[in-house]
């Protein structure tokens, strides 16, 4: 195995079965600061699983995945899930929000649990400026439209300025305009902070929008394909 | 595509001189192949002589001399018909990806390979797409888009297909096993 300093978190040969189906069978990807990866193949690939491991939410049987240079998944759960906090972003296919909270205050919440300084609240209405959520940032996320709601979600991925967002079918649900627009602010809110974006798709227009994409089929990466 | 009833298109506008049809042709249509002059002067003798363009002005020069051509009443009966007509819904049926898959299918050569290779040279144009669409304008954005899902359409037949032949494949190896 060759050491990458680029590599801002990279995964070695996974494989991960869910009792006798194996899930992941040999998947190895790279992913560099700043760049923007679409992970695609079809249905039950083991595209979601890889995202996972690679987000350290899951642990691999075999293989390794690292973190700025450092082994992710061998770590507790406890220091895991602080880098995930602190360090990654999630955008979901349904948002995901708490729905008895405001969009704001979804879009606060990682900076609270981080402790933050109030100085960074800052960019939570920045960020609902930039979305064009300011007029229904005070409604609860449970009374507003799906892309509005999943608008929030981007928002709160990037408010603390994560090294790479971990987007699994984030216009699954959305009509192709709102779609569109969620995924070009998505794509440009990272672009301008420099994080990672990974972002699983089974659409080309969707995995258009990356620098490159990586395939997997039966739990195997197989290409890369490089812009 | 019909190249005279497109110039026809471009003459409803304004008349106008080959020299700046073409032009006009290429920044609208033309994403891959310019046209060539020779094209525009012959298509145009072609629809003088239908009668659906008619010669309005002849401007002498140093060089050889420059027609200025406007369309006919005929002309306008025309190209109102062609618009009008839907094309046939096969137009798309063939295409050369088609045409190596399938032989490579037939002679033994590995398919997906053709496939794989096809949708690297794909995405690359999705992308390119992708990013030229943020600053497009609108009929700019019409192309952009009208090239994006036929590209988008190609890319899940090569998935479907790659799919299919690979479950093919594994249940020609279940088969082989003793």
């Amino acid at each position: 195995m060759t050491e990458d300093p680029r590599a801002l978190l990279r995964a070695d040969d996974l494989r991960l079965a869910f009792g006798s189906t194996p899930a992941l069978d040999g998947a190895s990807v790279a992913v560099e600061r700043g760049e923007i990866v679409a992970l695609m193949g079809p249905s039950g690939s083991g595209k979601s699983t890889l995202l996972h491991c690679l987000a350290g939410v899951l642990r691999p049987d075999h293989g390794e995945v690292w973190w700025e240079g450092r082994r992710l998944d061998t770590l507790p759960e406890r220091r895991r899930s602080a880098i995930r906090l602190e360090r990654f972003g999630f955008v979901f296919q349904f948002g995901d929000l708490v729905p008895e909270l405001t969009l704001r205050e979804n879009i606060l919440l990682p900076l609270r649990l981080l402790r933050a300084p109030r100085a960074d609240f800052q960019r939570a209405d920045d960020l609902l400026d930039r979305l064009e959520l300011v007029e229904v940032a005070s409604r609860r996320a449970a009374e507003v439209s799906g892309g509005q709601a999943q608008r929030a979600a981007v928002a709160r991925a990037l408010v603390h300025r994560p090294g790479v967002v971990f987007a699994d079918e984030p216009t699954g649900a959305l009509d192709s305009v709102t779609g569109e627009i969620v995924l070009t602010t998505l794509v440009q809110l990272a672009r301008d902070h420099g994080s990672s974006i990974i972002i699983v798709t089974h659409d080309h227009r969707v995995a258009a929008h990356a620098d490159r994409e990586i395939v997997i089929r039966d739990g195997r990466t197989t290409a890369e394909v490089i812009a | 595509m019909s190249i005279s009833r497109t110039l026809l298109g471009l003459l409803e506008n304004e008349p106008s001189y080959g020299y700046t049809l073409k032009h006009r042709y290429d920044e609208l249509f033309a994403r891959t192949k310019t046209l060539a002059f020779g094209q525009v002067y012959a298509t145009l003798g072609r629809l003088e002589r239908d009668g659906y363009a008619e010669v309005v002005g002849v401007e002498t020069g140093e060089g050889p001399e420059r027609r200025r051509y406007a369309i006919t009443t005929e002309g306008v009966a025309e190209l109102d018909t062609w618009i009008r007509t839907p094309e046939p819904a096969t137009a798309f049926a063939q295409s050369t990806l088609f045409v190596k898959t399938t032989l490579a299918l037939l002679s033994g050569r590995p398919p997906r390979e053709v496939l794989d290779a096809q949708r690297g040279v794909h995405l690359a144009r999705m992308r390119e797409l992708t990013k030229a669409r943020t600053r497009a304008d609108d009929i700019d954005r019409l192309a952009v888009d009208y090239e994006i899902a036929h590209l988008d359409a190609d890319l899940r037949w090569i998935e479907e297909a790659s799919e299919r032949l690979e479950h093919r494949d594994r249940a020609k190896n279940k088969g082989n096993r003793p």
